[in-house]
């Protein structure tokens, strides 16, 4: 028996764009035509894309492995490949072991049946028997914290209730090897934390888990070895520490529009300290946005705008030239224009990613938009949870006694 | 396929699962669930016993109590078999999470859909043996054909079931000509009328695998006689055919399923 709970060996996977014929109807008549007309039959789009190429990496029993990368860089891909939910276009894979996947841990819940009859349902998709679950149905519910409702039907449940529900299922499969993607953004901060802690015992258990997240910073204290995937090929694989570090090293500058009819486009941002250009930050730090654009054609009323995305890409922060009362610019064909945005970073831990949008003012039209322009990583040194960090501090204390307090009465 | 089915074995509890889910959902709201398995095979045996009353105008024959009974005896398989297929159509598309998220066999969810399609036959078989014992059928040895030509009718469901479910993945055009197939292949298949009605052009429905099952029912249980034995033979290489060529198709699309679906 070895010890490689998973291999991947140059394992491709190709994607097709655009859309496939969907119906009889528009397929039959596109066959008859070729048959009749000898015209190629265009089944959906030639064009096509590796959405993972060459993905090697092993991962040992009782061992914590980490895939990150930026969105779309392939990272749920190669994980419904290991939970063969997808097959590989190419290459080898081995899974030793029972495996179980905390990939959507609510997708089998029915609307319409309680808790408790959910939990059997789900936990037979995710592999248990029946016995199995029976036995560890107190242990679930307990650990889900919604034992008041556990025999009503999960369609009343609230998002938190649900996603819960389903992570207690999930967290309750043993299995030898774990996949998790994501699935901790649900949950307040506690359940997260319990579920941090079940992953460990599932550790030590002996089991290998392989963990996808935004969250670089569990990534860091969670996983023992990690691989930065990057547009479907691996960057690197190594420590937390090191991968993390190229990883906010390589912003994805991807400019999303890049053809010729764009009357004027981004062509730099760059993001500094007080020490110069860096990816990492203090929070309540000061940080300096440069931004660069080119004008190929004249342009009238622009207006700059950045804003902050969290690692759930959700916009926490925006402001521009114009509402930061600068107004508006023109610029002729050939033209640059440089800004500066300087900023306090008053953010809690977390990875953020600093975006930046051009646009002309009077009609509201964007011209270009770097999303994310980067990716910093801001730490606090503990204290603060959530998005923002307001600073706080406990200026006062007091405990007072109910003893006390009764003899104060008394008096 | 071997491994395949070893697998499916594997996986037989979530099967179960799948089709009490499917059972429980439908009879969540008790009566409208109980009317459900009901329903359709009352419909069914009514415009039955109205064809055939319209016969017997016809031909200037009475109505025989036998011939209400092969009706109402051949509607059940038949309704047990157009909701197998039914529900198995939508099966995979209406578990769209479940096929893109999670691994397992999928060909549980058509052949779940014909477990809790059967659950539905047993219902409504409670009421039949009511109603037959208030028509007083009898009954004869001849009953032990049943479980054979049930056993048969499960897999032919479960092989066309796995055959629509996959279609339609792909294509979503498929469920409406599915319909339309439900809707008008009673008339080509012995329910309202007996094969022998036509007399030597019989054998021409017969072809139909589903009529030798049906028409064995009718003999079986409402005409006290054994079923054609060759024809039954024909029925039960078609459905072992069926269902292996069902079973090989979807497993052959099964992998494109997340990406396609």
């Amino acid at each position: 028996m070895s010890d490689i709970a998973i291999r991947m060996e140059h394992v491709y996977k190709k994607f097709r764009k655009g859309e496939t014929y969907s119906s009889l109807r528009d397929l039959l008549p596109a066959l008859t035509g070729r048959m009749f007309r000898q015209e190629e039959l265009t089944v959906g789009d030639k064009r096509e894309f590796w959405a993972v190429r060459d993905l090697s990496f092993e991962v040992k029993q009782g061992e914590a492995f980490g895939i990150i990368g930026h969105n779309g860089a392939g990272k749920s891909t190669a994980l419904k490949m290991l939970s063969r939910v997808m097959k590989p276009t190419k290459g080898q894979m081995v899974v030793n072991g029972r495996l179980s996947a905390l990939i959507e841990v609510s997708a089998g819940f029915h609307q319409d049946l309680t808790g408790r009859e959910n939990i059997f349902l789900n936990g037979t998709i995710l592999g248990m028997t029946k016995r199995e679950i029976q036995s560890k149905l107190d242990q679930i519910i307990a650990f889900s914290g919604i034992e008041e409702f556990i025999d009503t039907p999960v369609k009343r449940y609230s998002s938190g209730m649900y996603a819960r529900l389903g992570f207690s299922v999930a967290a309750h499969v043993d299995p030898e090897v774990l996949i998790v993607d994501e699935v901790l953004s649900v949950g307040d901060y506690a359940f997260q934390q319990r579920c941090i802690e079940r992953m460990r015992e599932v550790l030590r258990s002996g089991a290998a888990v392989l963990f996808v997240s935004h969250n670089l910073k569990m990534v860091a204290e969670f996983c023992h070895r990690c691989l930065l995937l990057e547009k479907g090929q691996t960057v690197m694989i190594g420590t937390p520490q090191e991968v993390i570090g190229t990883y906010l090293q390589k912003p994805s500058n991807v400019p999303a529009v890049n053809d010729n009819s764009v009357p004027v486009i981004i062509s730099s941002v760059k993001i500094r300290s007080q020490a110069g250009e860096c990816m990492q930050f203090r929070s309540g730090e000061k940080a300096w946005v440069d931004i660069e654009l080119t004008a190929r054609q004249r342009c009238n009323k622009l207006a700059v705008t950045l804003y902050i995305l969290d690692d759930k890409l959700a916009e926490i922060f925006d402001t521009s030239t114009d509402l930061l009362g600068q107004g508006n610019f023109d610029l002729d064909e050939g033209d640059a224009y440089r800004c500066t945005f300087e900023v306090s970073l008053n953010l809690a831990d977390g990875t953020y990613h600093p975006s930046v949008l051009i646009y002309r003012r009077d009609i509201q039209m964007i011209y270009d938009k770097w999303e994310p322009a980067a990716t910093i990583y801001v730490s606090s040194g503990g204290g603060v949870r959530g998005i923002a960090n307001c600073f706080p501090q406990v200026i006062r204390q007091e405990i007072r006694q109910a003893t006390d307090a009764a003899l104060v009465g008394g008096v | 396929m071997k491994e395949e089915l070893k697998e499916l074995y594997r996986y037989r509890e979530l099967l179960y699962m799948i089709a009490y889910r499917d059972i429980r959902v439908r009879y969540k709201q008790s009566i409208m669930g109980f009317m459900w398995a009901i329903l359709m095979p009352v419909l069914i045996v009514l415009s039955g016993v109205v064809v055939r009353f319209g016969y017997a105008m016809a031909s200037h024959a009475p109505l025989k109590t036998a011939d209400i009974a092969s009706v109402a005896v051949k509607s059940l398989p038949w309704a047990f078999l157009v909701s197998s297929i039914r529900f198995a159509c939508l099966s995979l598309v209406n578990n769209k999470d479940l096929v893109t998220k999670i691994y397992f066999p999928k060909e549980i969810f058509p052949i779940a859909a014909v477990l809790a399609s059967f659950f539905d036959f047993v219902v409504a078989s409670g009421a039949l043996i009511i109603f037959f014992l208030v028509l007083r059928v009898g009954w004869s040895p001849y009953l032990v054909w049943v479980p054979p030509l049930l056993l048969t009718m499960m897999l032919l469901a479960a092989g066309i079931g796995m055959i629509v479910s996959a279609a339609s993945l792909y294509f979503r055009d498929v469920k409406f000509i599915v319909e339309v197939f439900l809707t008008f292949g009673i008339f080509f298949t012995p329910v309202f009328y007996d094969a022998s009605m036509f007399g030597d052009k019989g054998k021409w429905l017969l072809l139909n695998p589903i009529s030798p099952i049906l028409d064995g029912f009718g003999a079986s249980v409402a005409r006290h006689q054994s079923p054609d034995l060759t024809w039954f033979v024909y029925s039960v290489v078609c459905a072992v055919l069926i269902f292996v060529g069902g079973y090989v198709f979807f497993k052959h699309l099964e992998p494109g399923f997340a990406e396609s679906i």
